[in-house]
């Protein structure tokens, strides 16, 4: 009982409590109520908001749910009213379609520009001719130093 | 040279974008219910609970649909602009989400420009009508469909410079 009260004080402290006899059913409200935005306090959603248009919204989400209406039907409704400003998941219409695609794309355009920084990096010229190459090789090999470079003073 | 032009060009970009977002109100939005019917609805009059109303009462005329409560301040800002466009278009109120005799009072002591008020006590048909702020002004055509919709009280110049002309040319447009 006491366990029951911790759970469901936080929700009913701003929200109406609802009881629906089919789970599922409360499982869409509660999406959809999470999904719409109250259009009063604009950065909230039906279920965050205490204005009197979001109880009226919700009120109304509740009646569409127990009238088995689908999310997408509950979202067309919410739409035609309100426009696509309402929902915090917006659709993919060719206006939103930048909105949606942009992660993707800068992904790629990210992806392709460091394959190609790092293309650049292993395949940039050093500036030093074939003959300087070869003159500095019997260098080192003069001096005992085969090119294993060793910080002084270390073992080896 | 080449090195530059990306960096740049992604300022560019970005300070147009917010240049623009400068110019936009995000409290304003755009009605989806322009060049639709007006949501049919049938409602108690305020004044007269036993007698309805419906939009389908007001076809033929180029009408205006106000939004309005008791409770809310915005409204007593425009009530003189509203008084006087009254002269000028049948005006009815949707009285929202109000309580019948604080109604009855407030068009009592400031005065009542409406045609009638049909009570939507419960808000319903506010939300049919999308309505997400009082006061909202809606003008209908001759064949019911919205053609404007103002968001807040209407000022003065929103009535002579917005309303006023609308009105006009849905007037004289053969609808």
């Amino acid at each position: 009982m006491a366990a029951w009260f911790c759970v469901a004080l936080p929700a009913a402290a701003k929200v109406e409590v609802v009881g629906f006899a089919d789970p599922a059913m409360e499982a869409l409200y509660q999406q959809m109520i999470r999904e719409l935005r109250c259009l009063v306090c604009q950065n909230q959603n039906l279920a965050d908001s205490n204005a009197d248009l979001a109880k009226d919204l919700r009120r109304k989400t509740r009646e569409l749910v127990e009238d088995g209406k689908s999310r997408s039907e509950v979202v067309d409704y919410m739409v035609s009213r309100y426009g696509e400003f309402v929902l915090y998941r917006p659709r993919f219409t060719a206006a939103t379609a930048f909105l949606w695609m942009s992660p993707l794309v800068l992904s790629l355009i990210l992806i392709w520009w460091v394959l190609r920084w790092r293309r650049r990096a292993t395949a940039a010229p050093t500036g030093y001719s074939e003959d300087d190459l070869k003159r500095a090789r019997a260098l080192l090999e003069e001096s005992g130093d085969n090119g294993d470079r060793q910080p002084p003073g270390s073992a080896g | 040279m080449n090195r530059y032009v990306l960096p740049l060009a992604m300022f560019a970009g970005l300070a147009a974008l917010l240049w623009k977002g400068l110019d936009l109100d995000s409290q304003k939005l755009p009605s989806t219910l322009i060049d639709k019917p007006a949501p049919a609805f049938t409602l108690d009059r305020l004044n007269d609970p036993g007698a309805e109303f419906g939009p389908g009462d007001m076809a033929g005329r180029v009408w205006l649909l106000n939004v309005w409560a008791s409770w809310c301040v915005a409204c007593r800002q425009e009530h003189p602009v509203i008084t006087s466009l009254s002269k000028e278009i049948d005006i009815v109120g949707l009285n929202y989400k109000d309580k019948r005799g604080d109604a009855q009072n407030w068009l009592a002591r400031w005065g009542d420009p409406y045609l009638l008020s049909a009570f939507d006590g419960n808000g319903d048909v506010g939300i049919d009508y999308g309505v997400y702020g009082v006061p909202e002004t809606f003008v209908i055509d001759r064949t019911g469909h919205i053609r404007y919709k103002h968001v807040g009280p209407v000022s003065e110049t929103d009535a002579m410079e917005i309303l006023l002309p609308v009105i006009r040319q849905l007037r004289e447009g053969v609808n």
